[in-house]
């Protein structure tokens, strides 16, 4: 959906050269410098000193052992939110010189103010801080807010918003227990559980492509009828016969061999069960089937002008039906992560918010595949450090670190994180 | 090819868009089809290129009946169509677009690009055209995205080209590359249907005309026909095509713009330091081709859109920061460009869409209370002073036809005591009919002693009303002419040629429309309807 | 407004039925504006709703399941069996929501019905604010969030405060509306001001909400004294709304004060040069701007007058109902309250009925829960496929084989003529 209602305009011929230059957009510097300012004040220059922080990061069964790092909290803070102040005083250069801001700037920002944070964190801390497990953790509970959001992705680029990707997620999630118990397999359950995210994808498609009804009406009306399909035949079979209906055996994890003996990135990596390896496979399959294919090319044309692409011989509303069945199978497919992959029982509604969660995720991503992988990470990021620093102990509430990515999306959306461009006839049903 | 329509027949609901129409398009010939705004043209493009599916009726080509289920069908049955509203994905680059359909693809179905830009590349050359197969559509003025269109169209091998209403976006000395480019295809073999409604264009280039009035065929006529009679053959009525009006008595200034510049989100100079003066009972038009900076700056003036610098003085009084309530307020009098859009609310009742900038003030609203009743009883009134064809007050604007939705805009916008009217694209759509109505309202309000802008880019309506000419370019203005100029001369500089520069290049060259203008001046035509 | 505007977007040219109020034609039969009305689809949609419903209730029953697998020999057995089970659940389902024909007492007979009206106070109040959104232009998802922070704020006045009787419950009931006004002003100042979706920022603020009302409940100004549990202390009796029918009941004045709300916006939105303007916004913004209306101060207050709406909501529970603030002070009703104004089709007296209806369910659910083993989330899918079905009026006629409405009005063939 669109994020921000930019005022475009089709864009006449650019003015002549010589003339004062539009103004510069200094959000972005601001926000970078404050926020350095605020690590050096709060992680740095206020708490005491004396204290040190340890990092590990090698987990035991690894080949390769490095040692644990202490490092003095008060003087690493200092260092690393200074390096954030010097990526600021960059992010206001860039423009100036009229030189595009990459990605590479806010990534590199954002790992040195979280390092300033969790070296202020776990400072004085007697149990070290597991780098390696973090990640580890961050990976696995960004399974579903990837599958989640690719789903956006796809839905959205063909023009069809999706909020139901809660419910794709919780009929995924369903489907993999029941299934899975039922045949003993957990691999069965990974089949099942995209055919059901399917089926409601349909439904979706079906109420806004034939009866034009508002798609995201049908999205959160969707989200309702899962819930309360999964809650009732949870009450009434699953729970009943627990043994036969609802004991989904776990999927194994894989171990890639060499690959994960890499340090540090090898166990987070390639150490992970199936479910993940086909993660790796959808997000690079689709980064370039969506931007370089005759495939994508076409779904792109429906989403941003349906009529262009119907004057060229394209079905629209064929390509809209099938990209939407197909979001809602990757959707599915993710919502297999809470019950095989996790190796949980169905629970009722156990998928707790991160379909929500996955679709502001499409929007950090800017409706990219890979951008959609960055964002599902980084709030996978969030939601494992709010575990992790619960273990450890630490002066912040977990609750607080729990509305970390809603606040970080509310911001995202109001354009402070930089304008954001939906797929142009999003919401729009097609009529001739 | 050829291409023969038979007893085409499409309705919408009880509305007959198609009345059984036939039409034959004899291979390589440019036929145009010409009606009024509404007649029903462009339903029958549509028809034809497989968009809508004919209630009645069949296509023929090469004499062999064919069924179009949509326009897949119709473009490898060889018929390729430029709309009249671009069919371009604006973030794609064009060759992009122009492969989208029929993409060359690479193993795996991943596009071959370097094949997609040889293909725009050979087309663009071989008319001369001079496209980057790279660039962003949304990036191209609207005379290079027609060629993008054109190129599509080529590209699918189209042995038919439709052309709805092409020149709409086009200046003459465009509209003469345009025509020069349509022989080319027909020398070519190509055939042309070419959809208008501007006489002097069927006149210059077509080899046959169909005519065609509320969804029927009334007649063919050969191109030496004259003006006069294809316009009464099109309206069904004889037609005065001037506007009735008597030489301007101009006061003193009302409305000074100065060096007025408006910077969009992406840092484009939209409005480039523009300043001009109305006087008090004088028409001053706009002219420009679409997407110069004409919208921008009626926002300007009507405190939509706040500019970076400069100022605007209306009676002395700045109207620079002042909100849109406001300036409204002031009595500036507002028809925007796009009635649907911004014009009328498509599910309020016409009484509601005659108060939607006097709701909030008495008679019709005591504090927050609002009267519906005295709503409805003044807008009975505003129903017969504008002649609005309406079951009712309260049935909803969206029910109503383009020209009856424009006179509602009109009776609100002019039935409060005026210092400036500003109208953008009064007429754009309308039938003939409303388009006199509306010309004479405003050239009335102008004998009131009112100052009018109107901003056009349509040059036959500039020079049908305009006492003065402001020619806009790329956001600056070019030059400021007399009415009545000539039509090359103003053509040039909506291209953003000089005054001077102007009037040395039509010395020497007249346009095609040109010419045949000049031809129908001293010879009127003799004539030749069947 | 038409039947089922709020449904669709106002942008969009709808074609034929169910997005526009016809212009009047004669020599049209009574019994086929029977057949075409709204009322009726709405009466189907909720027996449709509740026929699929049944096929799910029988489904999943043990004797059914039973049956079914001797279909073949004796079939009747599977469908005697299936009425059963449907029979005895809507059977619960309706004399816990309506009236009780076993109960010993009058009281005790018509209690259902004043419980269904209990639990749709939130339900008419939220479903109420989010109907002023639809109508807006604005798609607020965030009732939840709203009527949690109205929970939380109202709920802080009740338990903190002595004061005297009237003024007390006044505070509180202010202060709740402010909490959701507020809250939602989030989102309304954002899209005004960033034009940010509010789709987005309501689904994120109901998350911050849920988070920052179990963050609060662990502090020591809203944590009961001597208690590690995360509930507040109770509202103190002075802050609490009267009861309407004595100790027997839970139906308090809240009730009176939602169907005051609903008239209230009735007059807002018809009768109020305010509602002609958030109508207008709602319909088309780019009409209302340049006809001189405020489109950011409309999204404002549009979002603020819904907030309180439903933070109003937010004090039926825990100046009412509960009387104390828990986490899950809100339950469902944020999320329910889209539906209810969804079937109410935006219009506060449909809402009304809309929140009674689904008052009823739930009341009726848990009875059913009790009685027959009937798990309440069915009702989730009678809500839901009841919304799904009154946004597709054309799927329930081709179901029950209705005549559709009459010819595409003249309307969208001038909108194709210029758009083709």
């Amino acid at each position: 959906m669109s994020a921000v209602t930019a005022p475009s305009r089709p864009a006449a011929s650019p003015a002549p050269v010589g003339k004062p230059l539009p103004p510069i957009n200094w959000k972005a510097p601001i926000g970078y410098g404050v926020t350095a300012l605020v690590a050096l004040v709060l992680f740095g220059l206020l708490p005491a000193s004396g204290r040190t922080t340890t990092f590990t990061f090698a987990t035991s069964k690894d080949f390769f052992q490095i040692e644990p790092l202490t490092v003095p909290s008060k003087s690493t803070a200092i260092v690393l939110s200074l390096i954030g102040l010097a990526l600021a005083g960059v992010s206001l250069w860039l423009p100036r010189s009229r030189r595009k801001t990459g990605v590479w700037l806010p990534a590199l920002f954002g790992v040195v103010v979280i390092l300033a944070f969790l070296t202020w964190a776990v400072a004085g801390k007697a149990q070290p801080l597991p780098i390696t497990g973090l990640l580890q953790g961050s990976l696995f509970l960004a399974i579903p807010l990837v599958f989640g959001s690719l789903a956006g992705v796809l839905c959205e680029r063909s023009g069809i918003i999706n909020v139901a990707i809660e419910g794709q997620l919780l009929a995924g999630a369903f489907a993999a227990a029941v299934i899975a118990s039922l045949t003993h397999s957990a691999y069965a359950g990974l089949i099942a559980a995209p055919i059901a995210g399917a089926l409601v994808g349909l439904i979706l498609v079906y109420f806004s492509v034939k009866y034009l009804v508002n798609q995201i009406i049908v999205g959160v009306v969707l989200n309702v009828l899962v819930v309360g399909v999964t809650s009732y035949l949870f009450s009434t079979v699953l729970k009943v016969n627990a043994a036969t209906w609802n004991s989904p055996p776990k999927l194994p994890t894989i171990e890639i061999p060499l690959l994960s003996q890499i340090p540090v990135i090898g166990p987070v990596l390639f150490r992970q069960t199936a479910l993940v390896y086909v993660m790796y496979v959808v997000v690079a399959l689709l980064q370039v089937m969506v931007f370089r294919s005759r495939w994508g090319l076409r779904l792109r044309a429906v989403g941003e002008h349906p009529k262009a692409a119907d004057t060229v011989g394209i079905k629209v509303n064929r390509t809209r039906v099938r990209a939407t069945m197909l979001g809602g199978a990757v959707a599915g497919l993710g919502g297999a992560f809470f019950t095989v992959a996790a190796g949980l029982a169905f629970g009722k509604e156990m998928t707790g918010g991160k379909g929500f969660i996955a679709l502001a995720a499409m929007i950090l991503g800017r409706w990219s595949p890979t951008g959609a992988l960055a964002a599902a990470l980084l709030f996978g990021f969030a939601d494992n450090l709010q575990v992790v620093l619960g273990i450890i102990g630490t002066p912040i509430p977990s609750q607080i670190m729990l509305m970390t990515p809603y606040v970080v999306t509310i911001f995202a959306v109001a354009g402070l994180v930089g304008r954001v461009r939906a797929p142009a006839a999003e919401g729009i049903p097609y009529v001739k | 090819m050829k291409l023969e329509l038979r007893g085409i027949t499409k309705r919408f609901g009880s509305l007959v868009a198609n009345d059984h129409i036939d039409l034959v398009v004899e291979p390589g010939e440019i036929h145009a089809l010409l009606g009024e705004n509404g007649a029903g043209k462009s339903t029958l493009m549509n028809v034809l290129y497989g968009f809508y599916e004919p209630d009645g009726g069949e296509i023929l080509v090469d004499d062999a009946p064919v069924t179009f289920t949509g326009p897949g069908d119709a473009m490898a049955a060889g018929i390729g169509m430029v709309h009249q509203h671009f069919m371009l994905v604006p973030v794609f680059t064009v060759a992009e677009n122009v492969a989208l359909g029929h993409e060359p693809v690479r193993g795996a179905g991943i596009i071959d690009l370097a094949e997609a830009r040889r293909r725009v590349r050979e087309i663009s050359d071989r008319f001369g055209f001079d496209l980057d197969p790279d660039a962003l559509v949304e990036d191209l003025p609207v005379g290079a995205q027609q060629r993008v269109e054109i190129i599509k169209a080529l590209s699918r091998d189209a042995h038919v080209l439709i052309l709805d209403e092409p020149t709409a976006v086009l200046t003459p000395q465009e509209t003469d590359e345009l025509i020069e480019i349509m022989r080319q295809l027909k020398a070519a073999g190509t055939s042309i249907v070419f959809i208008t409604h501007k006489l002097r264009e069927v006149r210059a280039v077509a080899d046959r005309i169909t005519v065609i009035r509320r969804g029927a065929v009334v007649g063919s006529a050969a191109p030496t026909a004259s003006e006069p009679e294809l316009a009464a053959l099109m309206v069904g009525r004889s037609v005065d095509l001037g506007v009735a009006k008597a030489p301007a008595t101009p006061g003193e200034v009302a409305l000074q713009v100065k060096d007025v510049t408006v910077i969009d989100v992406a840092g484009v100079r939209q409005v480039d330091d523009v300043s001009f003066d109305v006087h008090r009972g004088e028409i001053l038009a706009v002219a420009g081709v679409q997407g110069n900076g004409q919208t921008e700056l009626t926002e300007v003036l009507m405190g939509l859109l706040e500019p970076v610098a400069g100022s605007v003085l209306l009676d002395g009084a700045e109207l620079v920061g002042r909100p849109v309530r406001e300036v409204l307020r002031a009595g500036v009098g507002y028809v925007p460009e796009d009635r649907t859009a911004d014009g009328v609310i498509a599910d309020f009742s016409v009484a509601e869409n005659l108060v939607l900038d006097l709701f909030d003030q008495a008679p019709y609203a005591r504090g927050i209370a609002f009267d519906p009743a005295k709503v409805a009883a003044s807008a009975r009134e505003r129903v017969v002073e504008f002649d609005v064809r309406t079951p009712s007050v309260d049935a909803f604007a969206g029910t109503l036809s383009g020209g009856n939705q424009q006179k509602v805009v009109l009776a609100r916008e002019m039935s409060r005591p005026l210092r400036l009217l500003i109208a953008s694209q009064p007429t754009r759509g309308l039938d003939v009919g409303s388009i006199e109505f509306v010309h004479s309202r405003v050239v009335a309000e102008r004998d009131l002693g009112t100052p009018v802008i109107i901003v056009s880019t349509e040059l036959d309506e500039v020079l049908a009303l305009a006492d003065r000419i402001v020619v806009m370019y790329r956001g600056s203005i070019v030059g400021i002419v007399p009415g009545g100029a000539d039509r090359d001369v103003l053509g040039l500089m909506m291209a953003g040629v000089p005054l001077d520069e102007a009037q040395a290049q039509v010395a020497t060259h007249h346009t095609t429309l040109g010419q045949a203008d000049a031809a129908a001046d001293t010879d009127p035509s003799e004539e030749d309807l069947t | 407004m038409s039947e089922s505007a709020p449904l669709r977007d106002a942008a969009v040219p709808v074609p034929g039925d169910t997005g526009v109020e016809r212009p009047p034609s004669r020599g049209q039969n009574a019994l086929r504006e029977m057949l075409e009305s709204s009322w009726l689809v709405t009466v189907l949609a909720i027996v449709l709703a509740l026929v699929i419903s049944a096929v799910l209730i029988a489904a999943a029953d043990a004797e059914v399941q039973a049956a079914a697998s001797y279909f073949f020999a004796r079939p009747m057995d599977l469908l005697t069996a299936a009425w059963t089970a449907v029979s005895q659940a809507y059977t619960a389902l309706f004399q816990g929501a309506i009236v009780d024909p076993g109960a010993t007492t009058l009281a005790r007979a018509v209690r259902p019905l004043t419980e269904t009206m209990t639990v749709s106070v939130p339900l008419i109040f939220a479903g109420l604010g989010l109907g002023i959104g639809f109508r807006a232009g604005l798609f607020n998802i965030g009732a939840q969030g709203q009527i949690i922070m109205g929970a939380v704020l109202g709920g802080y006045i009740g338990f903190t405060f002595e004061l005297p009787v009237g003024l007390h419950l006044l505070l509180a009931v202010i202060g709740s509306a402010l909490g959701g006004a507020i809250w939602a002003g989030i989102a309304g100042v954002l899209k005004a001001r960033t034009g940010a979706n509010e789709v987005i920022v309501t689904i994120m603020l109901n998350n911050i909400a849920i988070y920052l009302v179990g963050y609060l409940l662990t502090t020591s100004a809203f944590q009961r004294g001597n208690s590690n549990n995360p509930i507040s202390p109770p509202v103190e009796s002075s802050a609490v709304y009267p009861l309407l029918l004595g100790t027997g009941f839970r139906l308090h004045a809240g009730f009176l004060l939602a169907l005051a709300a609903a008239v209230g916006v009735w007059w807002l939105m018809n009768r109020s040069t305010i509602g002609f303007q958030f109508r207008a916004v709602g319909s088309n913004p780019h009409a209302a701007r340049t006809a001189g209306m405020s489109v950011e101060a409309s999204y404002v207050w549009v979002m603020v007058i819904a907030g309180a709406l439903a933070g109003l909501g937010g004090s039926a529970q825990v100046l009412g109902t509960e009387k104390v603030l828990t986490a899950g002070v809100a339950a469902s009703f944020g999320f329910d309250a889209i539906t209810v104004a969804l079937l109410g089709r935006s219009k506060p007296l449909g809402t009304v009925f809309a929140g009674l209806l689904f008052g009823a369910l739930r009341a009726g659910g848990y009875s059913m829960q009790a009685r027959t083993g009937t798990p309440i989330d069915i009702v989730l899918v009678v809500q839901s496929l009841i919304v799904l079905f009154i946004a597709a009026p054309p799927l329930v006629r081709a179901v029950f084989r209705l005549p559709s409405p009459g010819a595409v009005r003249p309307g969208v063939l001038a909108t194709k003529e210029a758009a083709a």
